[in-house]
């Protein structure tokens, strides 16, 4: 496709009902068997295997539907879901392709069909993969122990702020270590997850560079300071050429240090986490390692730490002994369970099967065509009106994704950052990741453009924000009653924050709205 | 990698002016690159040979189709209709980030649709997005109550799953930290395996802010006395937090009609695979009240209109309260869960309907006694609490002589997964193991398990 041409896109628009209102009284989509005559006959009625006042009096108010019409309400919803289907270059999130021979494997009875406590000897093959999926974690990041129970990043961050109350329990001085740094650019959940666990949290700001100074970090740690959660690159492509000795400042304070590997993509095989002083680190097996999205999870926190924090690591630690494969729970410094069992296994099996698919290589190769992309779209984002790259300032390349904003041209026309995302759709483009909150960045947006869009999609990707840029000085009102080829329009949003209105269940919209269609 | 060809990686290093690609990192101080080269295992760059590998370990596993399973435990063995894994498989959901409102409308209807037919099945009005476990959900909403109260004490069955608990004990945080909130267990009525009704109103205070209970609880034993301790617990202001599993929701009493506050519980049950303990999921749930409406942790989707009159769309109601938002001041944290699992869910609710639930939940009921019945006429074998339940029941073998660890070892022999072994768990219940039967057994496994089990303990 030529950078010019833009697709006459459309989306399926099926103005599907909500499921609670088709069906039949009487019609079935499942249906199981009744129970064998011999075992009604030695226990009798179900009513009377339940305790009494126990039973359900009225049935649940659900829909009835034969299968096909279950079938096709559901293939319509997935139609009417744009989901990576056109490019979607979501920053933070490395969106990549997500194979489809992993899925299949991950649905194999010799792991779908897999309860977690049959005996190890019948649970061999998943330990091996989780085993060696580990080890490559340790190559990529010096760590020396993995676990995978955490059940998305924010939870592996979690993991971090649970592991260092445990780590500063032993030591007697959880009382007094109750702070931990993190920086305004971090993810929010590290700041969310550290209070959670009953932190108080010093967020550090940016300064001139992009990153705050070394001055602010010594001026916040202390015998107070627990540990610091950070992020290396942030989400402007901009990397802190000082962390070695922001870990060297933490550590002599007597604090952890938390490396939040959420973008990694930039920097994989090409650093290692352990190396420059990182105590801990978490990868998202469902970004950077190719395992799916699935519109926020099943997902994946890996978290790996050095061998002095292991003994306190959430248990069980898949472990290889004498040939065999054993899950490890006998941990008594463990800080205890994030969650139940030992993770989302089909996504650590997915990102296994990425690994060993790129090998050491391909995952190097993958950086360097990260950035090269990410760089190449700057050149070109940069030449169109109304944009600006954050932190003017800094005229060294960007790492894998720049923070870009549109406060220019939403002063010229009034179009900002929201309205330019619900135009893209109208292109088949996947909205774009905005920003965290706070927004450093007016009107922000953040392209991350990852090793797998073609040079031709990345061309598309441009060409579109150039044509919605052109259209937005031409005509505002276009882009900002936007979107026009989606399956719905524009929604209303004032109804999502009255509690008058607002409705989370089809129970409470009906007791609120009547049965009558939507209100705003 | 579309772009690893090396003309077109010439073009765009020559459109941005830059000599080589590694000039591009020079953000990274030499001192922080690489010590040592990058050695992971061989690449396997086909698709055939990858297959191949990833099948040949697998195999290795043993899987609950070619044995006899009567494992649960929070991990439990049910049907899962093709239909939802088709539509889990459907690469538009699979695949999704995050999109608009209108870009991934279906998507964000999809998630209503899960909310609002657990909704039914729970009656209750308020359905949140899932969280990671019903462990978590359980973290989240005793994390609601004592905010919602200013206490900062759980009140909690001593018979709880041991994984879930410690859990709930993360959640609450150490002694040291400023929220930590005190875990008190309860005991139970030896009889029922219910709560122990005397210690709970002997133990509540104005100190408490939730009592949580569980129907079924981990043994698997229905809660006959909950509306009488949501009664207890609304008299000293104190939240009921009640756990229960949804795919009994079709003959049991739901929590919002028992008087619970908050209802929380697993997913995995309503058409997720077990995927080897990845395939759990935790639902939180509340009336429609803005005091508990303004404490969820994560994302609740909300119907609403759209520019176009009668037309529905479908979005984040209070997201500003989460940690997006607020970051340390929101409730909680949020991030991704298993929301794909929710789609999940809601194909099959939509599959089984009122009908559905209850056939499901009247088999289950009949197999499960039928089960308890025959395994405790095995001499030596004795069934702890043999009313009451749901799926899951308490086999105690001390009148064999044998250790559940021996007989579970003996029945893996035979193609049996024999239930969990609680005797480490709970050494007061002796050697003991948490038996599982649901729809997924016919009467034929059941009455194999009984005669391998004679055999075993027999001997």
């Amino acid at each position: 496709m030529s950078e010019n041409r833009l697709r006459k896109f459309h989306a399926a628009r099926w103005d599907e009902p909500v499921v609670m209102e088709l069906g039949h009284p009487g019609r079935r989509g499942q249906t199981f068997p009744e129970a064998d005559p011999a075992i009604r006959k030695a226990v009798g009625e179900a009513a009377k295997l339940i305790p009494a006042g126990l039973a359900r009096k009225s049935p649940p108010k659900l829909p009835e539907l034969s299968e096909p019409e279950v079938q096709r309400h559901y293939l319509h919803l997935s139609q009417e879901t744009l989901g990576m289907m056109g490019i979607s270059l979501f920053g933070t999130c490395t969106m990549k392709y997500n194979a489809r021979l992993s899925e299949a494997i991950a649905q194999r009875p010799e792991l779908a069909e897999v309860h977690p406590n049959q005996p190890e000897e019948s649970l061999q093959g998943i330990l091996e993969i989780i085993h060696s999926f580990d080890l490559i974690l340790r190559e990529l990041s010096g760590m020396d122990q993995f676990i995978f129970q955490a059940g998305g990043g924010a939870d592996a961050a979690y993991t971090h702020c649970c592991i260092t109350r445990a780590y500063h329990q032993a030591k007697g001085q959880l009382a007094q270590r109750d702070e931990i740094i993190t920086s305004i650019q971090a993810h929010p959940c590290n700041a969310a997850t550290a209070a959670a666990a009953g932190f108080k949290v010093v967020t550090l700001q940016l300064e001139e560079n992009g990153y705050p100074s070394v001055a602010a970090l010594k001026a916040a740690v202390s015998d107070r300071t627990a540990a610091l959660l950070i992020n290396n690159p942030d989400d402007m492509g901009i990397y802190n050429p000082d962390i070695k000795e922001w870990i060297r400042i933490v550590h002599e304070a007597g604090g952890l240090c938390f490396y939040d590997h959420a973008n990694f993509n930039g920097v994989m095989g090409k650093l290692r986490a352990r190396e420059l002083g990182f105590d801990a680190c978490m990868f998202m097996l469902h970004k950077t390692f190719g395992a799916p999205k699935g519109g926020g999870g099943p997902a994946v926190g890996a978290y790996g730490c050095s061998r002095e924090l292991a003994p306190f690591l959430p248990a069980p630690v898949v472990a290889l002994k004498d040939g065999r494969y054993r899950l490890d729970h006998d941990r008594p410094q463990s800080t205890g369970k994030i969650r139940e069992y030992w993770g989302n296994v089909p996504q650590v099996l997915k990102a296994y099967a990425w690994a060993r698919a790129m090998g050491a290589e391909g995952i190097n190769e993958a950086s360097d065509l990260s950035v090269l992309a990410n760089n190449y779209m700057d050149e070109k984002l940069g030449r169109l009106r109304g944009l600006t790259r954050s932190n003017p300032g800094s005229k060294s390349w960007r790492m894998e994704m720049t923070r870009w904003g549109l406060g220019k041209l939403k002063e010229e026309t009034g179009v900002g950052t929201v309205d330019v995302a619900n135009r893209m759709a109208d292109y088949g483009i996947d909205p774009y990741w905005m920003s965290h909150e706070p927004w450093v960045v007016p009107e922000p947006f953040t392209p991350e453009a990852g090793e797998m869009y073609s040079k031709e999609d990345l061309d598309e990707w441009i060409a579109v924000i150039a044509a919605i840029v052109d259209e937005a000085y031409a005509d505002p009102k276009r882009v900002k009653t936007a979107p026009h080829a989606q399956p719905i329009h524009q929604i209303k949003g004032a109804a999502l924050e009255d509690p008058q209105a607002w409705a989370m269940t089809w129970r409470a919209y009906r007791r609120k709205h009547g049965k009558g269609k939507a209100g705003g | 990698m579309a772009n690893s060809l090396s003309d077109i990686k010439q073009a765009m290093l020559r459109e941005i002016g830059a000599g080589s690609i590694e000039e591009l990192f020079e953000q990274i101080p030499v001192a922080h690159r690489l010590k040592a080269p990058l050695k992971l295992p061989r690449q396997l760059k086909s698709e055939a040979e990858l297959k191949r590998h990833l099948i040949t370990t697998l195999s290795r596993n043993e899987t609950c189709e070619k044995n006899l399973n009567f494992l649960g435990a929070g991990c439990w063995q049910h049907h899962v209709p093709a239909v939802v894994d088709e539509i889990v498989g459907r690469t538009e959901f699979l695949t999704s980030v995050w999109g608009s409102p209108q870009s991934d409308h279906g998507r964000n209807q999809a998630w209503f649709e899960y909310a609002s037919q657990l909704g039914e099945l729970l009656e209750m009005d308020v359905v949140q997005l899932p969280v990671y476990s019903w462990g978590c959900a359980a973290g989240h909403a005793i994390r609601m109550a004592s905010r919602l109260t200013g206490r900062h004490e759980v009140l909690l069955p001593r018979l709880i799953d041991p994984e879930r608990l410690s859990v709930i004990r993360n959640y609450c945080e150490p002694v040291e930290m400023r929220g930590h909130i005190d875990v008190v267990a309860l005991g139970h009525d030896r009889k029922t395996g219910g709560l122990d009704l005397k210690e709970l109103k002997a133990r509540i205070s104005n100190r408490t802010a939730a009592v949580y209970i569980e129907s079924p609880s981990y043994l698997g034993q229905l809660e006959g006395r909950a509306a009488e301790i949501a009664a207890i617990a609304r008299a000293a202001g104190a939240e009921t937090i009640m756990g229960v599993d949804p795919v009994s929701l079709g003959v049991i009493r739901p929590p919002g009609d028992l008087g619970a506050d908050i209802a929380v519980g697993p997913t995995q049950s309503l058409g997720v695979h077990m995927n080897c303990g990845g395939g759990v999921g935790g639902f939180i749930a509340s009336r429609d009240e803005e005091r508990y409406v303004r404490q969820y942790n994560g994302f609740l989707v909300s119907i609403t209109g759209t520019s176009e009159p009668g037309e529905y769309g479908f979005s984040l109601s209070s997201s500003h309260q989460t940690s997006y938002g607020m970051r340390e001041e929101g409730r909680d944290w949020t991030g991704n869960s298993v929301y794909l699992w929710a789609i999940a869910n809601a194909v099959y609710m939509s599959l089984l309907g009122p009908e559905g639930f209850r056939e499901l939940g009247e088999l289950i009921l009949q197999q499960a006694h039928y089960a308890a019945r025959v395994l405790d006429r095995i001499k030596g074998v004795k069934i702890l609490f043999p009313q009451g339940f749901f799926k899951e029941f308490v086999v105690n073998f001390d009148g064999t002589g044998k250790t559940v660890a021996r007989v579970n070892k003996a029945l893996a022999r035979r193609g049996i997964f024999g239930g969990k072994d609680l005797s480490r768990e709970f050494p007061e219940l002796g050697q003991s193991a948490l038996y599982c039967v649901t729809e997924a057994q016919t009467k034929e496994d059941i009455d194999r398990l009984a005669a391998a089990l004679k055999e075993v303990t027999g001997k």
